[in-house]
C-alpha cells in the first residue's frame, strides 16, 4: 500500500480562508451612524417595496457579517448601485461593523418551518424553490437548497430570501444578470441567475415576498381545521 | 492510497465492453459467513453519448395507489432522516449524491439504475437484486440497518424507482448512468492540493471541518467526514469515485467548473479524514484483513495520515448493530 503525499499546511491554508471582516460591531454606536438610513431603510429597518421603482431592502434581522459584506461591495464597487453607494461611502470599517449590527439586533428574521414536506408540482414558485429546475441542462438548483428550509436563510453567507420585498428580490437577480451586482462569493449565484427565465424571476420574487404570510395562513387554516 | 486505479478505469472500460462483471477487478469477497454484503461495488463505465432519456414529471403523477406509493418513495428518497434512528444513523439522505431527486444524469440517476438489475455478478457468482443495491446504500452511505426486502420503505422506494424509469429499455446501460469517468489524473491526487481547493471551493458549504450546516433539525449541506458522513465501506470512500461525482456535480450549481486534477485533488482530500467504520471490520479479525479484503481499490482506508492510521478502532457512528 502506498501512501501520498502527507498534510502538512492544511490548518494554516484553512485559517487563511475565513473573512478578514471579523471587526467587533456596537449597536448602539449603528444607532447613530443609521439615522441616514430611516429615509430609506424605514425606522423599523424594514423597507419598503416600490413597485416599478426602486425597492429598498429590509435589514432588520439580517446576519451582521452578511450586511458588513454588502456594505463593504458597495464601497469597492463589487456591487454597484448608484442610490445606496454614497451612503456606503460615507462609513468606516467600524461604522459598517456598527451599522450591521445594530440592524442584525433590531429584530429577528422570520423563523419559518424547517420540516420536509413534498413540494406542490403545480406551484410554480414553490417548485423552483424546493426542487429547482434541472430539466434540459438548466441546472438551477433549488434556491433553498443554499438559502435554507423556506428561504430563512443558512449562516453568515446566505442571506434570508422569505420576507424580502419582491421588487428588491427581482432587482438582485437582474442586477447579476446584467453583470452590475459581481459580488457573490465564488459565483455561486451569477450563474443561477443568468439560467433564470424573466418569468421565473417574477415568480420566485413573489413566492418569497409573500412566504411568511401565506405560511401562516395555511397553518391557521388547518388550525382551524383541527379546531372542527 | 492504493493505486490499483488508473488500471482499474482503463479496465473497468475494457470489462463492460466484453461484458465481464467489472467485480472481478473491484475487490467484492463474500464476508465470512458466505452472506454478500458488498453492494457499493463500483458500477461500471457508463456508455459514452448524449443523454436522451427525460424522466416524467411529478405534475403527471396519478392520483391513485401508485402514485401515493410513488409519493411515499419520493418523500423517502430526498428526506431519508425520517428514517433516523431505524434505518439511518448518519445526517444523509438519498438526495446528497444522487442529485435532483435522483433524476439528475451523471449523477447516479434511478432511471439509469432501475433497469439495469437484477444483474449478474461474477464475484459472488449470484444474481443480485435492486433492493440489495438499494440496501447497500443504507448499509454504507446512510450508515445504516438497510430495510428488508419487501418492507414498505423499499416497495416505496423501488416505486419511485419504476416511475422514474417510465419509458426507459429494460437491461441497457443508458447514457447518463453513474458519475461520468475522469480520466487519470494528470498528477498523482495529493491530499495538500486538495486542501487548498476544499478552502477556497467547498468550505463555503460544508465547513472547514468537513461537518456541513443545518438550520434547525434540517441538514442543508451535508458533512463529508465524521461521525455524520458515510461510512468507510460507502462507494464515496473512493477516491475515484468521489472525483467523478464531484467534477460533474460539486460545487453546487457549478458543475464542471473544477480542473480534472483539482477534483481528484479534492477528492483524495475529502476521503482522507476519520468516518465511522467500515461495517464489515465487525466480521473481521483485524483492521489489515479488512483492508486486504475489501479495500483493494482507490482509497485511504487502513493509510496513515497526519500518524493516525485512518479506521483503526471501533467508532462505526452512531449505528448501534452490535459486534459480532
Ligand atoms: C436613498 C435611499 C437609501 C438610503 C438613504 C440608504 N439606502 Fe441602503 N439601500 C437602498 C437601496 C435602493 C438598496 C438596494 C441596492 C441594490 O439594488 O443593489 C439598498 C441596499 C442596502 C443594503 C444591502 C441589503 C442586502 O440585502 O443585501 C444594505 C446593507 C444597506 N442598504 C444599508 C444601508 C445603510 C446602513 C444605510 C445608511 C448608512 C443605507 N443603506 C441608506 C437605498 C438606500
Ligand atoms: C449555490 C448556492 C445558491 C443557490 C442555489 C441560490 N443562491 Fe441566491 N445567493 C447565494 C449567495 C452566496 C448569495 C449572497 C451573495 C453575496 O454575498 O452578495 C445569494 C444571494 C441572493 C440574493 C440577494 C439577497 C440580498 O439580500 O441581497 C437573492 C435575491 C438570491 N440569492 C436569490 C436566489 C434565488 C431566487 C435562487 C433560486 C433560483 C437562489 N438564490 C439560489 C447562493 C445561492
Ligand atoms: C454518500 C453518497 C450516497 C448516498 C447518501 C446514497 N448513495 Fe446510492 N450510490 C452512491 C454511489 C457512490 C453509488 C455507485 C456509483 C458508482 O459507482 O458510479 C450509488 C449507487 C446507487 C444505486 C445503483 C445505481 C446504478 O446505476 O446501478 C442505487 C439504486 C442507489 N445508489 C440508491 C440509493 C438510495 C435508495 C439511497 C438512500 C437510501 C442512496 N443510494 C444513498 C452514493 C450514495
Ligand atoms: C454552495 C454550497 C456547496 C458547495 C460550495 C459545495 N457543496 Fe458539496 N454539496 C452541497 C449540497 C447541498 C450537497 C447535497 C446535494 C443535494 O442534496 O442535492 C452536497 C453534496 C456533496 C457530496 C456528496 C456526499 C455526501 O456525503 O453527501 C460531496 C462528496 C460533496 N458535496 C463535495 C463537495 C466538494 C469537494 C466541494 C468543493 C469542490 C463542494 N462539495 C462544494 C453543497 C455544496
Amino acid at each position: 500500500m502506498i501512501t501520498i503525499s502527507k498534510v502538512g499546511g492544511i490548518a494554516l491554508l484553512l485559517a487563511a480562508a475565513t473573512p478578514a471582516l471579523a471587526q467587533q460591531g456596537d449597536a448602539e454606536r449603528g444607532g447613530t451612524s443609521a439615522v441616514v438610513c430611516v429615509a430609506c431603510h424605514q425606522a423599523d429597518g424594514m423597507g419598503m417595496n416600490i413597485p416599478g421603482g426602486e425597492s429598498w431592502p429590509r435589514l432588520a434581522g439580517m446576519n451582521a457579517d452578511y450586511l458588513a459584506k454588502q456594505l463593504h461591495d458597495f464601497k469597492s464597487g463589487d456591487r454597484e448601485n448608484m442610490t445606496m453607494m454614497p451612503f456606503a461611502n460615507m462609513l468606516s470599517d467600524q461604522q459598517i461593523a456598527d451599522v450591521a449590527a445594530y440592524y442584525a439586533e433590531m429584530a429577528s428574521w422570520p423563523e419559518l418551518p424547517t420540516a420536509y414536506h413534498a413540494a406542490d408540482p403545480n406551484k410554480e414558485g414553490e417548485w423552483l424553490a424546493e426542487r429547482g429546475d434541472w430539466e434540459d441542462s438548466t441546472f438551477i438548483p433549488a434556491c433553498n437548497q443554499c438559502h435554507g428550509p423556506n428561504g430563512q436563510g443558512v449562516g453568515t453567507t446566505f442571506p434570508p430570501l422569505a420576507g424580502q420585498h419582491a421588487g428588491y428580490i427581482k432587482n438582485q437577480l437582474n442586477a447579476w444578470r446584467e453583470g452590475t451586482r459581481h459580488n457573490d462569493p465564488n459565483e455561486l449565484m451569477v450563474g443561477i441567475a443568468k439560467r433564470l427565465s424573466d418569468e421565473q424571476v417574477e415568480l420566485i420574487a413573489e413566492y418569497y415576498a409573500e412566504l411568511p404570510e401565506s405560511l401562516a395562513a395555511a397553518d391557521a387554516q388547518e388550525q382551524q381545521e383541527d379546531a372542527k | 492510497m492504493k493505486l490499483r486505479n488508473p488500471h482499474l478505469l482503463t479496465a473497468a472500460a475494457l470489462m463492460s465492453a466484453l461484458t465481464i462483471s467489472p467485480a472481478l477487478v473491484a475487490q467484492d469477497a463474500a464476508s465470512s459467513d458466505g452472506e454478500e454484503r458488498d453492494y457499493q461495488i463500483q458500477l461500471p463505465a457508463p456508455p459514452e453519448g448524449e443523454v436522451t432519456f427525460q424522466p416524467p414529471h411529478e405534475r403527471d403523477l396519478p392520483d391513485n395507489q401508485y402514485g401515493d406509493m410513488v409519493r411515499k418513495g419520493r418523500d423517502l428518497f430526498i428526506n431519508t432522516q425520517s428514517l433516523r434512528g431505524k434505518h439511518v444513523f448518519n445526517d444523509q439522505n438519498c438526495v446528497n449524491c444522487h442529485l435532483d431527486a435522483g433524476r439528475l444524469a451523471h449523477s447516479a440517476p434511478m432511471w439509469a439504475a432501475f433497469g439495469v438489475y437484477p444483474a449478474y455478478r461474477g464475484k459472488n457468482d449470484k444474481v443480485n437484486t435492486l433492493t440489495d443495491r438499494m440496501q447497500g446504500c443504507f448499509t454504507y452511505s446512510m450508515n445504516g440497518v438497510p430495510p428488508e426486502a419487501g418492507s414498505e420503505e423499499i416497495v416505496a422506494l423501488e416505486t419511485y424507482l419504476h416511475w422514474l424509469s417510465t419509458g426507459a429499455p429494460i437491461n441497457e446501460s443508458l447514457p447518463g448512468r453513474s458519475y461520468p469517468t475522469l480520466s487519470e489524473a494528470e498528477q498523482e491526487p495529493d491530499i495538500t492540493r486538495g486542501a487548498e481547493v476544499y478552502a477556497a471551493q467547498c468550505a463555503i458549504c460544508h465547513e472547514d471541518d468537513g461537518s456541513g450546516q443545518q438550520v434547525g433539525e434540517r441538514w442543508v449541506f451535508p458533512p463529508l467526514w465524521g461521525d455524520g458522513a458515510f461510512n468507510w465501506g460507502a462507494g464515496m470512500h473512493r477516491v475515484n469515485t468521489a472525483a467523478n461525482f464531484i467534477k460533474a456535480n460539486m460545487p453546487l450549481g457549478k458543475p464542471y467548473s473544477l480542473t480534472d486534477q483539482q477534483a481528484w485533488d479534492v477528492a483524495a482530500f475529502v476521503n482522507s479524514h476519520e468516518r465511522p467504520q467500515d461495517p464489515r471490520r465487525r466480521t473481521m479479525e483485524s483492521l489489515d484483513e479488512t483492508v486486504d479484503i475489501y479495500h483493494n481499490h482507490m482509497g485511504f482506508y487502513g493509510d496513515e495520515i497526519n500518524g493516525e492510521r485512518l479506521g483503526e478502532g471501533d467508532n462505526y457512528g452512531e449505528n448501534p448493530t452490535p459486534s459480532e
